[in-house]
C-alpha cells in the first residue's frame, strides 16, 4: 500500500508511542487521511467529493439517530409523529428538515461524484474495484433513501412504497408471493412500515462499512488525477495533510453553506405537497413522482409501454430500470482505451456531455406525466442511455486517437504554469 | 508430525478419520444454520392478523346502474360497478383478438349477474388506484377505468387495452349472500 516516498508514522511523545504498541489506530489515521498518504499534486476540486458524502452520511446518521428518539414507527401514528417533530419537539423541525434535505445533498455529491469518475476515467485499472464499490454503495444508497422515504406514511411515502414493491410482482410466476412477502400483507400497512424503519436504520451502517473498503481499495493503486497518468515519483504527489484536508475543509465549508441555504429557505423545495396529507390506501394521488434523485431512473422504467418478444411491458421497463444500474458494473470492460482521463480524449469527452444531457433529460420525462411528448422522449433517452455505454463507448474507445499526453503528472503541471505568465503578458 | 501419521495409521483406502468428522461437522453445522434461516425469512410472511381480515361482506342494494363504489378487502381497494346494458353490450363487442389478456365479461361476472363487475382497484402495473369509481373521474379511452400513474387504460369489463399493465384489473373471489349482498374473500 502506498507509495514507497510515504512519510512513516513517528509518534514523539511517550504516550503516544504506547498507544502505537497497543492499538495502532493514529498511524492507520496518518497513514490513511494524513501526511503519510501520497497524493497527486494536481487534484482539482471534483475531487472534493468523496470526502462530501462521507460528511452528508455522516450528517444523516447523526440527524437520522435524533429523528428516531421521537419518530413512531406504526401505521397509525407514524403520520402524526413526524407533524410532532415538527411542530413540538425543541428544534424538531430543523433536524428533520436537515434529515430530508440531506438526503438531497448526499445524492448531488455522489452523482458529482460518479460524473467525475466517469469524465476522468477514474473506473478503470487499476481501480475496478474502487469503482465497483461505488456502485454497490450507490445501490444501497437508493434502497435507503427508499425506505427514509417511507416513514413518514404521507401519500408519496404510502404510494411510493406500493409502486416501488409493485417492480417485484413484474417477476414471473414468483412475482405477487415476492411482494406480499416483502411486505408482510397484500398492501403496505404496519409490517411494511416497521421493516423498513428496521432496514432505514441498519443501512447506513452496511454504507459506512462498504465505504471503508471502498476507500481501502483506492489507497491500494492511490487516488487517480486530473491527467489520468498515473504517479511516476516523489515530485508527482503531496501529502494529503495538510494540503487535500485544506482543500476539502474549503470545499466542506461550500457544501455547508448550500445545504444550509436550502435547510433554512426553502426546505421543501426538493419534497412533495402530497408527502404531507396522510397516507389514504383508498385514494392515489394524480400525479404520483419519486424524488428528484429517482427520475432518470423512473423514466426507463416507465419508457416500455409495449410488449416486446415475448416479455411483457412491465417486466421489461423493470429489467430495464435495473439494468440501468446495473451496467455500470461492466463499464471498466465497456470502455478500452488505455487512456484514462477526457481531456486528452476528444471523442469521449463530446459523448460524455452528450450522456450528461442524456440523463437530464431522462430525469425531465421522469418527473413530468406519463403522456406524449414525454413517453416518446424517454423512449429516445432510455435507447439512447444503454447505447452509450453498450455501442457508442466500446466503439469510440477503439477508434479515437487521443492528443498528445505528458508524461508525467510533474510535467503537465509546470507545463500550465509555464503557459501563465506568457498568457498574462500577451 | 507424530499426531499426522497416527490419524492415517491402519487406514487403506487413504481417507482420514479426520476427513470425515471435518465433513460431518461442517455438515451439521450448515444443516443447523439452514434451520435458522428458516423461521427468519418466514416472519417477513403476513401474519396471522393480517391474513384475518381475508373476508369483507358489502352490501350492494344502493348502487344504482351506472354507479360504483370503492371498498376495501385485505388493505386492498376494491370496486364494485353496476353497468348499464351499453357498457356490458361494448364489452361483448370486443373480439377477444384485440385483448392483451384475454378474457369475456362472462368470465368475469357471475351468471345471470353480469351487470355486477367486481374487481380489485390495485392496476395490474405497479398498484395504483385507477380513476373512475368515483362521479367525475377519467374513465380513459375505453370507458371503464384509467390510471393515472403510468397511463394504463381499462374497458368498460376493467381489461387492460392500452398501456403497460400487463393484465386486467383482478376479480376477487366473491359469492352473492342475497341479491344484495356480496362475501369477498
Amino acid at each position: 500500500m502506498s507509495f514507497p516516498w510515504a512519510k512513516n508514522y513517528e509518534p514523539q511523545q511517550p504516550l503516544m508511542k504506547w498507544l502505537d504498541e497497543k492499538l495502532p489506530l493514529p498511524r492507520l489515521v496518518y497513514n490513511a487521511i494524513g501526511a503519510g498518504y501520497p497524493v497527486p499534486r494536481n487534484l482539482n476540486y471534483f475531487w472534493n467529493f468523496g470526502v462530501l458524502a462521507g460528511v452528508a452520511l455522516v450528517i444523516q446518521i447523526v440527524t437520522g439517530i435524533v429523528l428516531a428518539m421521537h419518530y413512531a414507527a406504526n401505521a397509525g401514528v407514524a403520520f402524526n409523529s413526524v407533524e410532532h417533530i415538527m411542530r413540538d419537539v425543541n428544534a424538531g423541525w430543523f433536524i428533520r428538515y436537515a434529515h430530508m434535505n440531506g438526503a438531497s445533498m448526499f445524492f448531488i455529491v455522489v452523482y458529482l461524484h460518479i460524473f467525475r469518475g466517469l469524465y476522468y476515467g477514474s473506473y478503470k485499472a487499476p481501480r475496478e474495484m474502487v469503482w465497483l464499490l461505488g456502485v454497490v454503495i450507490f445501490l444501497l444508497m437508493m434502497a435507503t433513501a427508499f425506505m427514509g422515504y417511507v416513514l413518514p406514511w404521507g401519500q408519496m411515502s404510502f404510494w411510493g412504497a406500493q409502486v416501488i414493491t409493485g417492480f417485484f410482482s413484474a417477476i414471473p410466476a414468483v412475482g405477487d408471493p415476492i411482494r406480499v412477502w416483502l411486505l408482510g400483507g397484500f398492501a403496505p400497512d404496519n409490517a411494511a412500515l416497521n421493516r423498513f424503519f428496521s432496514l432505514h436504520y441498519l443501512l447506513p451502517f452496511v454504507i459506512a462499512g462498504v465505504i471503508i473498503l471502498h476507500i481501502w481499495a483506492l489507497h491500494i493503486p492511490g487516488s487517480s488525477n486530473p491527467t489520468g497518468i498515473e504517479v511516476k515519483d516523489e515530485q508527482d504527489t503531496v501529502p494529503f495533510h495538510p494540503y487535500y484536508t485544506a482543500k476539502d475543509g474549503f470545499g466542506v465549508g461550500v457544501f455547508l453553506l448550500l445545504f444550509v441555504t436550502l435547510t433554512f429557505f426553502s426546505p421543501n423545495l426538493l419534497g412533495h405537497a402530497d408527502n404531507y396529507i396522510a397516507a389514504n390506501p383508498l385514494s392515489t394521488p394524480a400525479h404520483i413522482v419519486p424524488e428528484w434523485y429517482f427520475w432518470p431512473f423512473y423514466a426507463i422504467l416507465r419508457a416500455f409501454t409495449f410488449n416486446f418478444l415475448w416479455i411483457d411491458a412491465k417486466l421489461w421497463g423493470v429489467l430495464a430500470m435495473f439494468a440501468a444500474i446495473a451496467l455500470l458494473f461492466f463499464l471498466p470492460w465497456l470502455d478500452s482505451s488505455p487512456v484514462k482521463s477526457s481531456n486528452y480524449r476528444p471523442l469521449n469527452r463530446i459523448f460524455f456531455w452528450v450522456l450528461v444531457a442524456d440523463v437530464f433529460i431522462l430525469g425531465w420525462c421522469g418527473k413530468s406525466p406519463a403522456e406524449q411528448p414525454y413517453v416518446l422522449l424517454s423512449q429516445l433517452g432510455a435507447a439512447y442511455y444503454f447505447a452509450h455505454f453498450l455501442i457508442i463507448l466500446p466503439i469510440i474507445s477503439r477508434i479515437e486517437r487521443p492528443l498528445p499526453m505528458p508524461n508525467s503528472i510533474t510535467e503537465a503541471v509546470l507545463a500550465k504554469h509555464a503557459d501563465a505568465p506568457s498568457a498574462a503578458t500577451a | 508430525m507424530a499426531s499426522e501419521t497416527d490419524t492415517t495409521a491402519g487406514i487403506e483406502d487413504g481417507v482420514r478419520r479426520r476427513d470425515f468428522i471435518n465433513i460431518a461437522a461442517v455438515s451439521f453445522a450448515g444443516v443447523g444454520a439452514a434451520a435458522v434461516v428458516l423461521p427468519l425469512v418466514n416472519q417477513m410472511n403476513p401474519s396471522a392478523d393480517v391474513l384475518a381480515q381475508s373476508t369483507t361482506e358489502i352490501d350492494i342494494s344502493a348502487i344504482q346502474p351506472g354507479q360504483a363504489i370503492k371498498t376495501s378487502w385485505r388493505k386492498q381497494p376494491v370496486f364494485v360497478r353496476n353497468l348499464v346494458p351499453a357498457e356490458i353490450a361494448a364489452a361483448k363487442k370486443v373480439p377477444l383478438s384485440d385483448l392483451r389478456d384475454p378474457q369475456t365479461i362472462d368470465e368475469r361476472t357471475k351468471p345471470g349477474k353480469e351487470n355486477w363487475l367486481i374487481t380489485l382497484g390495485v392496476c395490474t402495473h405497479l398498484g395504483c388506484v385507477p380513476l373512475g369509481a368515483a362521479e367525475g373521474e377519467n374513465r380513459g379511452d375505453f370507458g371503464g377505468y384509467f390510471c393515472p400513474c403510468h397511463g394504463s387504460h381499462y374497458d368498460t369489463a376493467a381489461r387492460i387495452r392500452k398501456g403497460p399493465a400487463p393484465k386486467n384489473l383482478v376479480v376477487p373471489p366473491y359469492e352473492f349472500n342475497s341479491d344484495t349482498v356480496v362475501t369477498i374473500g
